[in-house]
């Protein structure tokens, strides 16, 4: 199922998607499950499901850690599709953010196939740019998945052009140049890149990298379609699994991921012109 | 400079279905400027003259060709050393980092950041930063930092921050994943001075440019010294930029054999080995399609080798290809052979080689006995072995007071 349909909703309804990003069998594949889950019923509109791997270059020290974690207990690709069937049961489009040694090891056809038959939407792939993905190309359209390939503020023009062309679903703009984080502050460069993207395609346009509340949520929806969050999400249940607490791992979760929501319903341009407007 | 002997990689950076640049968009803007900045700085002769000089009096090139006759007697064949160990910093290394720094100023950055295993890129590096006065940053895995604790303060001493990386198994590979982390978020300013013929298209033929002078003078040197072109080419190989900068001189030489042996630390059937070609199969990692190990859902499996510098579970995809078409062969070798040649070579010739280069010496024996007495075998001799002096004397036991 695209996640075309998250976006017309909440186009409908006047605000972003939220996105929430949580790696597959961490804490264990079923305390993953039921985080995801509680991520849906808390708000979060398309769910990300990530698949551990060894040498995550995009990724921080937050997330690298989940995965490490995560690989030692054994997580494995069938954990992955397991878990995406499960959460897509919830009814919100599901997607898969993976690098790509593990999909060319499974089979890109195969995992595609998979993927598709436990109702997964698609792809986020951080290390894999339309210039080498012509087998995914070929079996995203066989199988309609949707592909999200990641635009950067360093991409010039005719890359935005040619990488938003090959998306299908959204264009994942990366805010920042960097890895994956929390960060103080939300990027200057994030809303140029946006609007140049905008340009370039009609497809919405999420964006990621340091998103970690409800206020910085509601400033990046400001002038992004989507907003995608993830190291924020997983260091709650880094630390529930510090504290061998995990309930309280998936209340924070939920807890964090209502906060986001109702962010991505309070766009801050709104505010900040009605501000201006009243003054 | 010498005229391409290949035509690959391709406009794209593939060598066949190997190669290629899988690597986070945020870098290809830097990959595209690193690309053309270095056509044309091969093209611009105060460039090429520059670096030529800097080869020349800096780092002592051309090093010597040497006939090993006394090795010879006990391979049974004429053996030639190419002696990258008489380079400046002790290995062929310094002709890379020569040149990417060279490049680094051209190309107006002012910090360079290597990943080092061992530390002999790192050190490699902080020197030709010490020398053209770039900032330098060596990422390094916390165990090989305690490993290496000496090469460790040879890099701060030549003004490098050394950062131990503690995430993921806390070696090499980890080492080159935060190097990839630092590039991502720095990259307008700073240029990562890849150290091997691995990572991202340009990295492989950019390397290779600046390690074939390896093979030019060899080849050169052989015919003149013997009078006609070898008969075999031996290298190890890690991720492989010793065995690409004296291969690639030969490639058109179909008379000549290339053989590069990896290293298949206690037995490539053990599984605890760092033959990528040998023992491993096609996949992605660190930016590039190639041979690497993995297991069977493609997550990347910890390297083991005696030599610190083969200690890696990649190979430079232009070997994958050279493997592929039968062009070059490569063999395992174990650290027992590679430790076994080590002490023949100290015993024969007064030469202490590195034990990366000890990989190339034992397939040379191989190779010897295979070819017998006519034949004539260069070996690339890629480093000295002052660095592994404390590895091999505990592997042979000369520690103790009773020796």
């Amino acid at each position: 199922m695209s996640v075309t349909k998250a976006f017309t909703a909440a186009r409908e309804q006047g605000r972003a998607v939220l996105v929430g990003y949580l790696p597959a069998g961490f804490p264990d594949v079923d305390t993953a499950i039921t985080a995801c889950r509680a991520m849906v019923e808390a708000g979060v509109d398309v769910v990300e499901v990530g698949m551990p791997y060894s040498d995550p270059v995009m990724d921080g020290p937050v997330i690298q850690a989940a995965a490490d974690r995560a690989l030692s207990r054994g997580v494995r690709i069938r954990d992955l599709l397991r878990t995406v069937e499960a959460v897509a049961a919830t009814g919100a489009p599901t997607l898969v953010m993976t690098y790509w040694n593990p999909i060319v090891q499974y089979g890109v056809d195969a995992f595609a196939r998979d993927l598709a038959a436990a109702g997964g939407a698609g792809l986020i792939t951080p290390d894999l740019i339309p210039d080498e993905a012509d087998e995914w190309l070929a079996a995203s359209d066989t199988y309609a998945l949707d592909r999200v390939f990641l635009v950067a503020p360093s991409s010039t023009d005719a890359r935005l052009a040619m990488t938003a062309a090959a998306c299908r679903g959204f264009v994942y703009a990366t805010s920042v140049m960097g890895v994956t984080g929390a960060r103080q502050r939300t990027s200057e460069a994030a809303p140029v890149l946006v609007s140049r993207v905008r340009e370039v395609t009609t497809l919405p346009v999420g964006v990621g990298l340091g998103v970690s509340n409800g206020d910085q949520a509601a400033e990046v929806a400001g002038y992004a379609d989507g907003v995608v969050v993830g190291s924020a999400l997983v260091r709650r249940l880094l630390d529930a699994d510090d504290a061998g607490d995990l309930s309280a791992g998936i209340t924070a979760v939920a807890d964090l991921a209502a906060d986001l929501a109702a962010g991505v319903r309070r766009p801050a341009h709104r505010s900040a012109e009605g501000v201006l407007g009243n003054a | 400079m010498s005229a391409p002997v290949s035509q690959l990689p391709d406009q794209t950076g593939h060598f066949g279905p190997y190669g290629g640049r899988f690597v986070p968009e945020a870098l290809i803007a830097a990959l595209n400027e690193l690309e053309a900045a270095h056509r044309e700085a091969m093209q611009d002769p105060q460039f090429t003259d520059e670096l030529k000089r800097l080869l020349r009096e800096y780092a002592g090139r051309p090093t010597l060709l040497y006939e090993a006759r006394r090795f010879s007697q006990k391979a049974g064949a004429r053996i030639l050393l190419k002696r990258e160990d008489l380079a400046h910093t002790g290995a062929h290394k310094i002709n890379n980092v020569l040149g990417q720094a060279l490049l680094t100023v051209r190309m107006g950055k002012r910090r360079v950041i290597a990943e080092t295993g061992a530390g002999q890129h790192g050190v490699a590096t902080a020197t030709a930063a010490a020398l053209f006065g770039l900032e330098c940053v060596i990422y390094m895995g916390e165990v090989d930092t305690k490993r290496q604790a000496l090469n460790v303060a040879r890099m701060r001493m030549l003004g490098a921050e050394v950062v131990p990386v503690t995430t993921g198994s806390r070696t090499l590979k980890d080492a080159m994943n935060e190097a990839f982390r630092d590039w991502v978020t720095n990259v307008d300013h700073t240029h990562y001075l890849i150290g091997s013929v691995g990572g991202p298209h340009p990295f492989p033929a950019l390397v290779r440019d600046y390690q074939r002078v390896i093979g030019d003078e060899a080849r050169e040197q052989i015919l003149q010294q013997v009078g006609r072109l070898p008969d075999a080419v031996c290298a190890c190989v890690g991720g492989g930029s010793n065995a690409i900068g004296v291969f690639y001189a030969f490639l058109g030489d179909e008379s000549v054999r290339l053989y590069g042996f990896e290293a298949g630390g206690e037995g490539v059937e053990t599984g605890r080995h760092a033959a990528a070609i040998t023992g491993g199969r096609p996949g992605v990692l660190h930016g590039a399609r190639s041979y690497l190990l993995q297991d069977d859902e493609g997550q990347t499996i910890e390297s083991h080798s005696i030599s610190a510098g083969l200690d890696y579970p990649g190979v430079g995809p232009e070997h994958a290809w050279l493997h592929d078409t039968g062009r070059a062969q490569y063999r395992a070798v174990t650290d027992a052979e590679a430790m076994e040649a080590f002490l023949l070579l100290c015993r024969t010739e007064g030469i202490i080689p590195a034990l990366e280069s000890s990989h190339a010496l034992a397939g040379a024996l191989k190779v010897a006995a295979e070819l017998g007495p006519d034949a004539v075998i260069l070996v690339n001799l890629s480093g000295r072995g002052d660095k592994d002096v404390a590895t091999a004397a505990e592997y042979f036991g000369y520690l103790g007071e009773s020796r």
